[in-house]
């Protein structure tokens, strides 16, 4: 938002001076001129026959996939409740191991700024930024396949997340209701119980069931490096390319997810 | 009672909020603190329980001396002094009752606050004093349930169970109404009357200050300029502690505050 004085004295008002339009004006220029170009690059490097023969193709499948092959059920029931444990108690030992790290991750309560802080955030960035089939690849190594390969991966995964937001809500905490506590004479631990916990409860409510949400998701996937849950008969069927079971086992997967979605969203509704 | 020797803060910014401030508090004398915004009144009682730390001077509570207290030490002196505060400080989501047993946390272990298992002693005396603020029947319900008046009322109970031989009381009425705000100051001075309790009350109408109070300490810049009764304050005064204004106005309405008072 600009004044600007003309020559005859009158005042106007612009969002942007002749400069600035000139300058985005040409940037928008040059952004469709890479556009066109990148177009016509990735346009020579598709074989379009593939492409225009998708269509037929995803029809074939879906042809041969439907009806989902009902009687497999049977064999879905156990690694499905595998699936949900996985979710489940990863979350709640993600958790556990989260709280410390946020406190110690957020500016008002870290022990201090120089040592502690740092390597919280370091647990933190790396635990968030490998995927957990990755987790899980290398926990398959070391602790051998199934379940609990599965939950120790969702939980190392999770513990970035749940502690990033933690240490968020812990930071904007209000700090004059602390300050009341620690004038009662409080020691350290009771400021923490009655100034900062009652304050973070929402938010951790809050990130414990969005995590358990998306931690459903994840751990029907950890199956097909062999993790345990649902995913190991997903990916013996697309082995041998059992449309039908893939099908079925697509189907128990989306409603799991949202049964998870419907408990979180109730979750969430009840506490905020 | 209380007494402070040269108590100087000067911040990290390298604002000078106090400037080696003396003052000492008798026993059961209630002192208005009054100033400016910005004089150092809030940074001179936060200086005596040491939510913010003194950079230089002494503060002796009876004969203990507060400003090099190891942080053991001081949670026990902290125990002494009950403080009240401007936005009445409760914690929001926990109840009433949890805020008033608050005030007890110096006296109960870990494990009793956490598990809310405090003596029956405590519990009897919080219902006592909510009952005498008139908030007995809020006692479960939670803080952010209640109006400014009354949050301030629990504010003062959380402050009275700690059973202190002081209070620092930091603008108990500036986001209350004029009935209210009176409400609130007459029940702080009547509290400290009934158990011979000292307290610094800052607040910034002066008006108010004048009808309850026994004595004004006035602070400008982070140094004391005025030391009086109330009648002492007079427009020269004022002007020394906030600056040039016509001060005739304030002061003719706390003598009619006062004849109201009195009829």
């Amino acid at each position: 938002m600009v004044s600007i004085k003309r020559s005859d004295g009158s005042q106007v008002w612009r969002k942007r001076t002749t400069g600035q339009s000139m300058v985005r004006w040409f940037g928008w220029l040059v952004g469709v001129a890479v556009f066109v170009w990148a177009w016509n690059f990735i346009s020579e490097a598709t074989t379009w026959f593939f492409v225009w023969d998708a269509p037929r193709i995803a029809g074939d499948i879906f042809s041969r996939a439907t009806p989902p092959r009902w009687s497999y059920m049977e064999k879905l029931w156990e690694p499905i409740w595998d699936t949900l444990n996985i979710a489940t108690l990863g979350t709640i030992f993600a958790l556990f191991m989260a709280i410390p790290v946020a406190f110690m991750a957020a500016r008002n309560t870290t022990p201090s700024r120089w040592i502690v802080r740092p390597i919280a955030l370091l647990i933190i960035v790396s635990t968030r930024s490998i995927n957990s089939l990755i987790w899980a690849l290398l926990l398959i190594a070391i602790i051998g396949p199934g379940v609990f390969a599965g939950i120790v991966a969702i939980s190392i995964r999770s513990i970035g997340f749940c502690a990033k937001l933690l240490y968020e809500a812990i930071e904007e905490i209000n700090e004059v209701q602390v300050e009341a506590i620690t004038a009662t004479g409080a020691s350290k631990l009771q400021t923490m119980a009655y100034g900062i916990v009652p304050q973070i409860m929402p938010a951790f409510a809050g990130i414990a069931v969005f995590r358990w949400d998306i931690n459903i998701r994840e751990s029907t996937v950890l199956g097909l490096v062999g993790a345990g849950g649902i995913g190991l008969q997903l990916s013996s069927s697309l082995n041998v390319l059992a449309w039908p079971q893939v099908t079925l086992i697509l189907l128990v997967i989306l409603l799991a997810v949202v049964i998870g979605e419907w408990v979180s969203a109730k979750v969430r509704g009840a506490i905020i | 009672m209380l007494r402070l020797e040269g108590l100087d803060k000067t911040y990290a910014t390298g604002d000078r909020a106090l400037k080696a401030v003396d003052l000492e508090v008798s026993k059961g004398q209630v002192l208005a603190l009054i100033g400016p915004s910005g004089a150092g009144k809030s940074t001179l009682i936060r200086c005596v329980n040491r939510l913010v730390e003194p950079t230089g001077g002494k503060a002796y509570l009876d004969d203990v001396e507060l400003t090099t207290l190891s942080s053991a030490a001081l949670r026990r002196e902290r125990r002494r002094m009950g403080m009240i505060f401007q936005e009445y400080a409760l914690v929001e989501r926990l109840t009433v009752m949890e805020n008033v047993l608050s005030g007890r946390l110096g006296y109960v272990g870990f494990w009793r606050s956490f598990l809310r298992r405090f003596p029956q002693s405590d519990v009897d005396e919080a219902y006592r004093l909510l009952d005498r603020v008139g908030l007995l029947h809020m006692a479960d319900k939670r803080a952010d349930e209640l109006s400014g008046g009354q949050r301030q009322r629990v504010g003062i109970c959380r402050a009275l169970i700690q059973n202190p031989a002081l209070l620092l009381v930091d603008e108990p009425t500036a986001s209350l109404d004029p009935k209210t705000s009176r409400e609130i100051m007459r029940l702080i001075v009547e509290m400290c009357r009934e158990r011979g309790l000292a307290a610094i009350i800052n607040i910034h109408d002066v008006a108010l200050a004048q009808m309850f109070v026994e004595r004004v300490v006035g602070l400008e810049l982070g140094a004391l300029v005025f030391d009086g009764t109330p009648d002492e304050l007079t427009p020269d005064v004022l002007t020394r502690i906030y600056g040039e204004e016509d001060w005739e106005a304030t002061i003719e309405k706390v003598d009619e505050d006062d004849n109201e008072a009195s009829q």
